[in-house]
């Protein structure tokens, strides 16, 4: 449904994105990732044919966003990062409004805007003045918008932003069932949101990607080494000696929690499991070994390993 | 079609705020102060001094009525929802045109009262009068254009104001500096001047050459606002 292909886009000498490359299957939920700055709005910008590229291709339903923007443009919802509200509007006349401007017409017009006032949870205010609202209310509005015409492909540039906690988990249902019928790109810099809602990530940091997968694999994939945490009972400066020499161990290092039980960590050295190799040699050379468990990254520390990595990488 | 759902939010927006009510009064209180003047002092049933001065009202109360239309959109970032959703720049464009124009017809409506007092009172020439009218619909949809221009350039309502009234003003003077000129140089300045053509108009003639230029600086100026808009997605 949607394919991104070397996409790249210069503002004056600056690459806001480059070489960016994705596709997403028909129904699925994306989740763009990445810090401030990082190209995403610039990539959904270019998505909604809002902008052309300076290369590379963009394709949403089979249109090109550049040559044939205005069929694309009917495919697409779009949430802009500044949610397009007219304040003197009521909340039912803007819906009526963008409908409009995207081609639904009379009986449809009137029951599409009372279905969406509905799916949104803007009944409440639906004909109080846009310049009234609060902000979460006007980011609901902004989202209604977004899919008044039910559009296949729907792309929301921070849609939880400005809502309070009850409203996000509200957001977030509403995004998720969106999944299957309509095809979604949605931008975040908080992680739990996007493992919460989205099939798959694609992780951007200054305008590359640099991962993208279900948020499931992703954490597994970019683990690269599993960490372990032991509880043993024995003396802790023989047992991290002893670990330390295998070879499918990186790092490892203790402290004693009680007088004579010490708490591990232990990083292997690629992305096997070694837990059953650790266990025997902690019972075979007589030690007590109380607990083991694998602590796996979670997404938000791989996002974190991500952005230093490509830090690094830069300097 | 999305030309006519532009025009006509816009148009109800409009009414949805002060801004057309006191423009509106604005046109017709001095008008109507003209209108008295000229006509009082003169004692005859002739509108072609009156159309001299609506044209010169029109000169600051046009860009107050398109100041908002583009610069307003980008102020609000609406112009992101109207770029992404299936509407033709021109749409865009020439449905903004169409609800300033439609603004400036209702607010010219009122001035029908002129007319009417002069036939009660004396025995004017309506064909004049008509012709005179043309021009004013004609400049009017000019000034329009020039504040399309504007507006599309900035998201500063004042800047957009600013910036169209100057330009209508010096088309509006440049029959003043044609005589600083000569020969071909000066028919050419004093063509493009407005002022001219207006006269043209309310002394009841109706020229071709006087429409076409009008009707070439409307074309003109849609055209070269669409082009703005347009542009707006290379930045």
């Amino acid at each position: 449904m949607i394919e991104v292909k070397e996409l790249t886009k210069f503002y004056g000498p600056r690459a806001a994105i480059a070489d960016l490359t994705f596709t997403l299957e028909q129904g699925r939920i994306l989740g763009l990732l990445g810090p401030n700055g990082a190209g995403k709005t610039t990539t959904m910008r270019i998505l909604t044919g809002y902008m052309p590229p300076s290369s590379g291709v963009a394709r949403v339903a089979g249109c090109d966003a550049f040559r044939d923007s205005l069929a694309l443009r009917r495919h697409i919802g779009y949430l802009p990062e500044r949610v397009p509200l007219y304040e003197d509007m009521t909340v039912d006349s803007y819906l009526q409004y963008c409908g409009r401007i995207h081609g639904v017409k009379g009986v449809t017009l009137g029951r599409r805007v009372r279905e969406i006032v509905e799916t949104c949870n803007a009944g409440e205010f639906h004909d109080r003045l846009i310049g009234k609202l609060s902000r979460g209310q006007r980011q609901r509005v902004g989202i209604a918008q977004a899919l008044i015409h039910d559009p296949d492909v729907v792309i929301l540039d921070e849609p939880t932003v400005g809502l309070d906690p009850r409203q996000i988990i509200e957001t977030r249902q509403l995004i998720k069932s969106l999944g299957g019928r309509h095809t979604v790109v949605l931008s975040s810099h908080i992680l739990p949101e996007v493992n919460a809602i989205a099939d798959e990530v694609v992780i951007i940091h200054e305008g590359h990607v640099v991962a993208q997968d279900s948020p499931a694999n992703l954490t597994q994939r970019l683990q690269g080494e599993q960490r372990y945490h032991l509880t043993v009972r024995g003396p802790l400066d023989d047992i991290v000696r002893t670990i330390k020499e295998q070879e499918w161990v990186r790092k490892a290092e203790g402290r004693s929690s009680a007088w004579d039980v010490c708490e591990l960590t232990v990083h292997a050295a690629d992305s096997t499991d070694i837990r059953e190799q650790l266990a025997a040699l902690i019972v075979t050379a007589g030690w007590g070994l109380r607990e083991l468990t694998t602590t796996g990254l979670s997404l938000e520390e791989v996002y974190l390993k991500l952005t230093t990595e490509e830090e690094i990488e830069a300097a | 079609m999305g030309l006519f759902t532009v025009a006509r939010r816009e148009l109800t927006s409009y009414f949805g705020s002060p801004v057309a009510y006191i423009v509106a009064a604005a046109f017709l209180a001095l008008n109507g102060f003209l209108f008295a003047a000229v006509i009082s002092n003169s004692q005859q049933a002739d509108m072609s001094f009156v159309f001299g001065d609506v044209a010169i009202v029109l000169l600051f109360v046009i860009p107050g009525i398109t100041m908002r239309l583009i610069a307003e959109e980008q102020r609000l970032g609406t112009l992101e929802l109207l770029l992404t959703a299936p509407v033709r720049d021109w749409e865009v464009i020439l449905g903004k045109f169409l609800a300033a124009f439609a603004l400036f017809i209702l607010m010219l409506v009122p001035t029908g009262l002129y007319v009417v007092f002069l036939v009660a009172f004396g025995h004017p020439d309506l064909s004049t009068i008509l012709s005179g009218y043309i021009g004013i619909v004609l400049l009017g949809a000019a000034f329009i254009g020039f504040g399309l221009v504007t507006s599309a350039l900035t998201q500063s309502q004042l800047v957009a104001f600013i910036v169209a009234f100057v330009l209508g003003l010096i088309l509006w003077l440049l029959q003043g500096l044609a005589v600083t000129f000569s020969g071909g140089v000066a028919s050419v300045v004093s063509f493009l001047g407005l002022s001219q053509h207006v006269s043209n108009f309310s002394s009841g003639l109706v020229q071709s050459d006087d429409v076409v230029y009008l009707l070439s600086l409307i074309v003109c100026s849609l055209f070269v606002a669409t082009r703005i808009l347009e542009s707006r997605r290379y930045r």
